[in-house]
Parts: structure tokens; C-alpha cells; sequence
């Protein structure tokens, strides 16, 4: 068990949720982080299927690894992703199908989200299959701390909803509040997140990125 | 004719890759600090764009939802997207090699990652939710003359979009930015403010 988190299984998961965070600082997956995060919910929903199929993938090659010829590792790595993401798809579908309605053609663009194939070629192609789960599960949840947080800001006040519910009550807006639409836009998506890799960069200042 | 056209100028301004949807925008930030250099991967995406969707949509027509012997295939076709797609860039990648290895150079790691820029597997996966469409939106996909122009209006889209921000981004490197917000950050705000410009192209009837 005390091998299971060792202290290099550790920073493998830690590192990947704060400093090498897969957003913020190795600038990976932005596509999907941008275009699902206008309400609360399809990011949720975005981010836990990433975070799945990092660890899955991750473990899959890390256990094939050696048998994996170098020449053709991008194309067995893509066909890895892209099973999986088929099967999560048809999942999505079955579940929570007016989710993957608003979701349209980004479940399918998680194939090539950077993140996994960064992971896959910078980890899991030199890890074993425990501690690239566990660097799977860190940066999958790297990903979520920034999808929501993004979603968290675009839906409280672009509509004054949360998961669709109303937040802002009524008497605010009869002080005058008004709900700003631009959040709801794709452009305020990018000056949010090029605040908040701001803002991390500020808290992360005393390290060297 | 018309709706050819339409559907063309479109894709350019209205439906952009990068401005309306965030497709391909990891190459899009990280090769653009130099024109001439984001211009040789703008022309390489036209190039693979424009071999892809026309392959991908032969093979959605033809074979995943015909099917073979009355089976619908259609859940392959993230498989089979993604294996033209990666089979074509390598195709490329040898090409750019052989007849100008400056660029070859000069794009480096992000040549053979096309294979995974969201902007090429998006357009095949945006043109496969079109051919469902009604044949009277002028986003409609009808034939493969109409998923070779979709693939370069999205292919000059993205082009003129990654152009325009290294070409702001030459301009940046004299200005003084505060510390945090140096590098990605000022990039983000800027390509913001460039979707915003785009925005207004939104309205557009042709």
C-alpha cells in the first residue's frame, strides 16, 4: 500500500492539478474547454468523461507499451482513444441524451483533445499502468478545476442560472442588474480563461514556468 | 450556384473555425508568434482539410450509413475519421519534407500533430451532422463538390485567422504587458477581442 502513493505516484497527481496544470500551464485541451463551458452542466459532464478516458487510456498504453513498435505509436495510441471515446459516446447517448445533444461534436473532438495525447506520449509511454492512472485521474481533474470554473463564471452571469436553476434573485434585478449576454458569446470564453492563466500564473509566481 | 456560395463565404466568416467554434486552437496559440511560419501550417491544414472531408464523406455516404449487408455502421466513424486523417497527414509530413525542408523545420512537432488538430477531425465530424440537415439551411452538405468547398472556406478561415494573430503578436512582442498576463494570457485576451471582430460577421444573409 505505502508503494501504491509513493512519493513520486504523489507529485505524478498533484503536480498535474496545480502547477503542470494541463490548461494552464502545458496550454492543452483548450478547444473543448472553450466551447462546453457556456452553462454549468455540459462541463461537468465534459470534464468527468475526459477524466475517464485520460486514466483509461493512460492505463491501456502504459500496459502495452512494450509491445508497442515506436514508428506507428501515434496511430495504435489514436485508435486506443478513439474506441474509447466511441464507447463513452454511445454511453453519453443512452444516459444523459440532452446533454450530449448540447455537447454535439465535442464528445467526438475528445480524440483529439491534446491532453491525452500528451499524456500518452510524455507518461504513459514510460510509466507503469498504476501511477499513470493515478497522473490520468490528476489531470483529468485539471482540466475540470478550469472547465468549471470557466462554466461556473459564464452561466452565474450570462443568465444568473446555476445547472439552469436561478441564482440572482428577482429584487436584483429590479435594483437594475442586467444579465450579461456577451458571457454566453464564445469571445468572453477566451478573455475568462486568459484571465484565469493569468491569475494562476500570479499564484504560482514563486516557481519557474 | 448561390448556395454553393453561400455555403463557402459561410464557413469562412460565419461558422470559423477558430472564432466560432475553438477548433485547432492549440497549433492555432502556439505557432503563431511569426507570419510566415503560421502562414506554412495554414496552407498545410487547407491542404489536409480539403484531402480529408471529401474522403470522410465518401466513406459516411457510401459505406457507414449505407452499411455493409444493412448494418448501420455509423458508430465507427470516429475510428475510421480519425485513421484517414492520420494516414493523410504523414502523406504530408513527407511531402513538406521533401520540397521544403525550411518549413519542415520551422513547424517542427507541429507538422505530424495535425493529425490530432481538433480543426480537421471537427470539420469531418461537423460535416457528418450536415448531410442530416434540411436541404434548404445553406449549412447543408449535399454532394462532395459541397464537402470540398466546406473544407476550404474552414481551410481559408482558419488560415486568416491564424495570420491575423501572429501578425498582432509580431506587433506585441514592443509592448509592455504586465508580468502574469505575459505570453498565453495576452494571447487568450487578444484572440478574444479578434472573436469579438468576428462576431459581427454573425448577422450575415447571403
Amino acid at each position: 500500500m505505502s508503494k501504491m502513493f509513493s512519493k513520486d505516484n504523489r507529485e505524478a497527481f498533484f503536480n498535474a492539478l496545480n502547477f503542470n496544470n494541463p490548461i494552464a500551464a502545458q496550454v492543452l485541451g483548450i478547444c473543448s474547454a472553450l466551447a462546453v463551458t457556456s452553462q454549468l452542466k455540459p462541463a461537468i459532464v465534459m470534464s468527468f468523461c475526459v477524466t475517464c478516458i485520460v486514466a483509461l487510456s493512460n492505463v491501456i498504453i502504459s500496459l502495452i507499451r512494450k509491445t508497442i513498435p515506436n514508428r506507428i505509436r501515434i496511430i495504435i495510441q489514436l485508435v486506443v482513444v478513439a474506441a474509447l471515446v466511441t464507447i463513452v459516446s454511445i454511453l453519453l447517448k443512452a444516459v444523459a441524451y440532452d446533454v450530449s445533444v448540447q455537447l454535439s461534436v465535442y464528445v467526438g473532438l475528445i480524440i483529439t483533445n491534446c491532453i491525452l495525447m500528451g499524456r500518452l506520449e510524455a507518461f504513459a509511454m514510460m510509466n507503469g499502468p498504476w501511477s499513470s492512472f493515478l497522473d490520468g485521474i490528476g489531470n483529468g481533474l485539471g482540466y475540470a478545476a478550469f472547465l468549471i470554473s470557466v462554466g461556473f463564471v459564464r452561466e452565474l452571469f450570462g443568465s444568473g442560472c446555476l445547472f439552469g436553476v436561478k441564482i440572482i434573485p428577482d429584487c436584483v434585478y429590479s435594483w437594475g442588474y442586467v444579465d450579461n449576454g456577451m458571457m454566453t458569446m464564445p469571445a468572453m470564453a477566451l478573455i475568462i480563461l486568459g484571465c484565469l492563466i493569468a491569475l494562476h500564473r500570479y499564484l504560482n509566481k514563486n516557481k519557474d514556468i | 450556384m448561390e448556395q454553393t456560395l453561400s455555403l463557402f463565404i459561410r464557413s469562412i466568416f460565419v461558422d470559423n473555425m477558430i472564432f466560432a467554434s475553438f477548433l485547432g486552437m492549440c497549433s492555432y496559440l502556439a505557432v503563431s508568434k511569426n507570419v510566415k511560419t503560421s502562414f506554412g501550417l495554414g496552407v498545410a491544414v487547407i491542404f489536409v482539410l480539403m484531402v480529408t472531408v471529401p474522403i470522410n464523406y465518401l466513406l459516411q455516404v457510401k459505406v457507414l450509413s449505407g452499411g455493409i449487408g444493412g448494418y448501420d455502421l455509423s458508430y465507427l466513424s470516429f475510428i475510421l475519421f480519425i485513421a484517414v486523417i492520420a494516414g493523410i497527414t504523414q502523406l504530408v509530413e513527407m511531402l513538406v519534407e521533401r520540397f521544403s525542408p525550411s518549413l519542415y523545420s520551422a513547424l517542427g512537432i507541429f507538422l505530424p500533430l495535425i493529425a490530432v488538430n481538433c480543426a480537421i477531425m471537427g470539420a469531418s465530424l461537423f460535416m457528418q451532422q450536415r448531410i442530416e440537415m434540411a436541404p434548404t439551411s445553406s449549412q447543408y452538405i449535399g454532394g462532395i463538390g459541397d464537402a470540398l468547398v466546406y473544407a476550404f472556406g474552414s481551410g481559408i478561415g482558419w488560415l486568416l485567422a491564424i495570420v491575423g494573430l501572429a501578425a498582432i503578436r509580431e506587433k506585441m512582442a514592443y509592448t509592455i504587458v504586465p508580468k502574469p498576463f505575459q505570453g498565453l494570457g495576452i494571447t487568450f485576451i487578444t484572440v478574444g477581442l479578434m472573436a469579438m471582430a468576428f462576431m459581427c460577421f454573425s448577422g450575415l444573409k447571403i
